[in-house]
């Protein structure tokens, strides 16, 4: 197609242009068309792909082991308490600060995206409501995740009174409080609003009851009795995911999460 | 010589970032502070200046509290319970819920009054102006006082006719919610949970005593008792109670706490014309051992 040049005078240009446009016409329909042709193609190609990071459904998944013998969890006197130590008659207390299942999978294990989730995940709050539970006299669970401003409950199973005192760290931005749950007390919902890892919480009257709130940004997982876990809604992408354990401190891998094929971290903590 | 120029320039280059660097840390710390010198305080009519404060609390509060305000001055190290940590914003005597800010007005009330059995005294002898003052002092040492908003007070009802079912009554509300697993059966303090109680900083404390005297340590009226168990005292054991306990409860029971204190009252006197002893009654489930 030659160079149209500016020319002075119209009269020549009308006579010009009748045939040029028709053939400019024919050129832009021809390229108009195979441009459709590729953007049919570009979205079939990439439809699966955008399916998966709409619904956000890629995980992680993996086991959380313990390497060398699990301490001994000293076993607990309730004396204090004579409903708590009714509720252990048949099955005494013990320690949860490490608790080992079989093949070595340590229980009680956090496993949170610590770098790489941007976007809508990041900031997402889920809407199910985690419950931490006072039963027998213990937590249930022993630690608790659950992202920031996600709602949780605290609810007593307990004919006891109890104390529920977490202890965040006021200077970094959640704030330390302390409630009463005497026995039938309506549970306590309430949230985080900033990142921590971990929040101690106790009970004042029943001193042994000692858990965590894990408080992070976007997916996480909690180990379960065999060690493992599945971070679930977890877009494709890179990733380094930190698992935490309240004896044993943290560990980070890298993860890479591919459309239709969950990203795998295993994670290896030597007892002390 | 020309290498003796290079590195003097490199010299020179490093001890200007240095400067530079320095010089603006120094700008951003002045920066913070000034904003937070213009903390104010109202309490009533009174409005205090945190920027006015400096000098009384140099002079009467820093020997304790510390120049930084995180309770760590030159007499800490002595004293049982310690000196307050300003800069957490965590304060025992509140109006406002759990987990939350306290009045101005809480804290004014806090300085003028003390704090019974520990070594804060009362500054009653300052001037109202200066207390005003030193509440907005007090206050500037915490960034939550710029973000966060205090809690709203919790409504306490007028104070009913004391009369012996109510006492009784309070007896029961200090079974059925078990305040005896630290204050004791006859609230002496010696609760089975008593001896293992910890502060936020694990420092060892104890549940009060109520046979000891009526100087509870946030106030020593029958509205003050009320604020005291319903809010908490942040930082301690003693959780709000203000979920489960009913206000007419909560009145019942401060009439039941009125009748262990040595002093005479209204309360004791009532007691002792029914014949009513601490601890457990036949109308409430004996304490422990019950399920």
């Amino acid at each position: 197609m030659p160079l149209q040049p500016r020319l002075p005078s119209n009269d020549v240009v009308i006579e010009r242009s009748e045939e040029e446009r028709e053939k400019k016409m024919r050129v832009r329909y021809q390229v108009a068309g195979m441009f459709s042709i590729l953007l049919l193609l570009a979205i079939g190609l990439l439809s699966p792909t955008s399916s998966v990071s709409a619904a956000a459904d890629g995980k992680i998944t993996g086991t959380v082991k313990l390497d060398g013998a699990a301490p001994h969890m000293k076993g607990i006197d309730m004396s204090k308490d004579p409903y708590c130590v009714k509720q252990h008659e048949n099955n005494p207390a013990h320690l949860e600060n490490v608790v080992v299942g079989a093949g070595g999978g340590l229980e009680n294990v956090v496993l949170y995206i610590s770098e790489g989730l941007s976007g809508p995940e990041a900031s997402q709050t889920p809407t199910q409501v985690p419950v931490f539970d006072q039963k027998n006299c213990m937590y249930t669970p022993h630690v608790l995740a659950m992202d920031v401003n996600q709602k949780f409950k605290v609810v007593t199973s307990d004919q006891t009174t109890h104390n529920i005192h977490p202890l965040p760290n006021p200077l970094a931005g959640n704030i330390p409080w302390n409630k009463s749950q005497p026995p039938g007390a309506p549970p306590i919902e309430t949230s985080w609003k900033t990142e921590e890892v971990a929040i101690p919480v106790k009970c004042n009257i029943h001193p042994w009851m000692h858990g965590y709130f894990v408080v992070v940004k976007g997916p996480y997982a909690t180990t379960d009795d065999k060690g493992s876990y599945t971070i679930e809604n977890v877009p494709p992408g890179s990733y380094t995911v930190t698992a935490w354990h309240e004896e044993y401190g943290k560990q980070t891998a890298k993860v890479t999460v591919a459309a239709g094929k969950p990203g795998a971290a295993d994670f290896t903590f030597k007892a002390k | 010589m020309r290498r003796n120029i290079f590195n003097g320039s490199l010299v020179l280059t490093a001890v200007a970032v240095v400067a530079f660097c320095s010089f603006s840390w120094a700008q951003m710390t002045e920066f913070d502070e000034n904003q937070r010198l213009g903390m104010e305080s109202h309490i009533g009519k009174l409005t205090g200046h945190a920027s006015a404060a400096a000098g009384s609390y140099r002079r009467y509060c820093v020997g304790c509290h510390g120049v930084l305000g995180d309770g760590e001055g030159e007499n800490a190290q002595w004293l049982d319970p310690k000196p307050r940590n300003f800069t957490l914003g965590i304060f025992k005597c509140r109006s406002t819920t759990t987990g939350t800010l306290p009045q101005d007005s809480d804290l004014y009330d806090t300085i003028g009054r003390g704090l019974d059995s520990s070594n804060m005294p009362s500054w009653n002898p300052l001037s109202a102006q200066q207390r005003a003052d030193l509440v907005a002092y007090v206050k500037h040492f915490s960034a939550r006082w710029v973000s966060e908003k205090p809690g709203t007070p919790i409504e306490i009802p007028p104070k009913p006719e004391v009369t012996a079912d109510r006492i009784k009554a309070g007896q029961a509300v200090f079974q059925k919610v078990e305040c005896w697993k630290c204050h004791g059966e006859t609230g002496r303090g010696n609760g089975p949970s008593a001896a293992t109680l910890t502060d936020d900083q694990n420092r060892p404390i104890q549940p009060f005593n109520f046979h000891d005297n009526n100087r509870f340590k946030c106030g020593t009226s029958d509205e003050d008792l009320y604020r005291i168990f319903m809010t908490g005292l942040d930082g301690t054991p003693m959780p709000s109670w203000s979920d489960n306990i009913k206000p007419d409860e909560a009145w019942d029971l401060v009439f039941y706490l009125r009748t262990l204190q040595p002093m005479k009252s209204k309360e004791k006197e009532i007691a002792r014309q029914i014949g009513l002893k601490p601890g457990a009654t036949s109308a409430a489930p004996a304490a422990p051992a019950q399920q």
